[in-house]
């Protein structure tokens, strides 16, 4: 496949899949697309003959052809240098600081925070030895990303304080420059704490499920009381401390709030302006998605789309994390085909300091990769991953939205499909409507801005 | 100027194909998802 048009938010759209360039036409130029295959002007003016005046179908393919011949219309296939092929180069960790949590939220894939094992916290020098496997496996590469995980990496503030430390001491030492990230859920998330991940420039993802019923029925504490007050004043607190940047705060939708734009609009409507709310991945549970879903979702989606345009031309926009798209500068070729990177670029290390290909798999047996201390030992699965691009897996191939998606999350294949070379369906499904309502809104943007 | 088609970016997948690669890039479930893989929305680091 190598066009892809929708209609979206009453614009027809086509997308030249392989240059990705994004195209807004009349109805007659959408409806022509159909027959229209580059090279069949007469197939296309029979087609169409009594339906439009010939003068204007010749206009229309006068267009396209003018587009054909810019490169912007049935691009073929790119030879893609497999840049991704070469030695792999770790770039990315994500640390389990603490494998404990303070909430006991009903979705929770690690577990409500052991991942299946006992409950514990890394040690400083687990946490150095982390750093240290990163600087030496991340090669030549200046740019890495440390993100502090958990469980709730608040609960293991010690080994946070001291691994921020001697990361701002390595890099001075090996001109490498780390992105800190810390992911919590905001129980702890105290004055004192936020003036530490201020004052070293730590980027923070803090979890809040949008309306207080929504939240509390699935981010209880140990007791089973609702954790949204303390969590959201800590939240907006610290959020406020940071002039509104440098944060995401992240919910998590299920099959208990399918209206989820309500939640997401109830976080804009908190005074947050970089929001991220994503599908839950379960199987069996009465909070899954299902297929049945899907219609819901995709109205959802739509409605989301058109408040976030109204709010950004009223001057109260706001971010939301999947509708975020560069269409003109966004990463390069090699990038979108190479994924997310888990188990050759990204890593997850336990408290205990071993090694999987990204936190989900964490508690996953087989995916074993090693230790920070010895290294990686099996070396078999890196190659796995590396080579699980979006070219060698088949659906992902002739899909349209191959160059925006990285070919979907490995861990949600092996969890539905036990095998990472088999995207997750309604993951595939959601993401694409995503990525239509995106590519809606640049385009609407653009057209608004009169470039 | 088109009469029935507007372009509406710039973009040109294929330039990246031998400029691209470099891989300082952030990792693109890193940031703010952590359950959902995304790379269209990432920032290039050139």
């Amino acid at each position: 496949m190598n066009i892809y048009k929708f209609y979206a938010n009453g614009l027809y759209i086509v997308l030249d899949i392989n240059s990705g360039a994004i195209h807004v036409v009349d109805k007659m130029t959408y409806d022509i697309m159909d027959v229209f295959d580059g090279s069949n002007d007469e197939e296309v003016l029979a087609a169409f003959a009594g339906q439009y005046a010939g003068s204007e179908l010749t206009e229309v393919l006068g267009e396209l052809h003018e587009l054909i011949a810019a490169k912007k219309l049935f691009t073929p296939m790119l030879e893609v240098p497999l840049t991704f092929s070469q030695k792999p180069l770790v770039k990315s960790l994500c640390l389990h600081v603490a494998h404990d949590c303070n909430l006991r939220c009903g979705y929770c894939f690690a577990g409500t925070g052991d991942f299946g094992h006992d409950r514990g916290m890394m040690s400083k020098e687990v946490a150095e030895q982390a750093i240290e496997f990163i600087i030496k496996n991340s090669g030549p590469r200046i740019n890495s990303e440390i993100d502090f995980f958990g469980g709730e990496p608040l609960m293991n503030m010690d080994t946070v304080r001291h691994a921020v430390a001697y990361v701002r001491r390595r890099e001075i030492e090996t001109g490498k420059k780390f992105k800190l990230t810390l992911t919590t859920n905001g129980v702890l998330l105290n004055d004192e704490n936020t003036q530490f991940l201020n004052d070293n420039n730590i980027s923070l993802v803090l979890s809040l499920d949008g309306r207080q019923a929504v939240h509390d029925n699935m981010r209880p504490f140990v007791n089973g009381q609702g954790s949204y007050d303390i969590v959201l004043k800590n939240e907006i607190k610290a959020i406020k401390s940071r002039n509104d940047e440098n944060y995401f705060l992240r919910g998590t939708y299920t099959a208990c709030n399918l209206d989820f734009a309500a939640d997401v609009l109830d976080m804009a409507d908190q005074g947050c302006t970089q929001l991220s709310v994503e599908p839950v991945v379960s199987k069996d549970s009465k909070y899954a998605l299902t297929e049945e879903h899907l219609p819901k979702l995709f109205a959802e989606y739509d409605e989301l789309a058109k408040v976030y345009l109204e709010r950004k031309r009223n001057g109260q926009g706001f971010d939301f994390f999947h509708f975020n798209l560069d269409i003109d500068h966004g990463p390069c070729v090699a990038k979108r085909l190479s994924g997310c990177g888990a188990g050759h670029e990204y890593l997850a290390v336990t408290p205990e300091g071993d090694l999987y290909p990204c936190h989900q798999f964490v508690g996953r047996e087989e995916f074993l990769l090693g230790n920070v201390a010895d290294g990686v030992k099996n070396t078999e699965l890196p190659n796995k991953f590396r080579q699980a691009h979006v070219l060698n897996k088949e659906e992902c191939r002739e899909c349209w939205a191959r160059y925006y998606c990285g070919g979907g999350c490995h861990a949600n294949a092996d969890l539905f499909n036990k095998d990472i070379h088999q995207p997750y369906k309604i993951g595939c499904e959601l993401q694409k409507k995503r990525l239509e309502c995106a590519i809606m809104i640049q385009a609407v943007l653009t057209l608004e801005s009169g470039k | 100027m088109a009469k029935h088609i507007i372009t509406v970016n710039k973009a040109s997948l294929q330039e990246t194909v031998h400029t691209g690669g470099c891989g300082e890039c952030q990792t693109s479930c890193q940031s703010a998802c952590k359950t959902s893989c995304t790379v269209g929305n990432q920032v290039c680091k050139k």
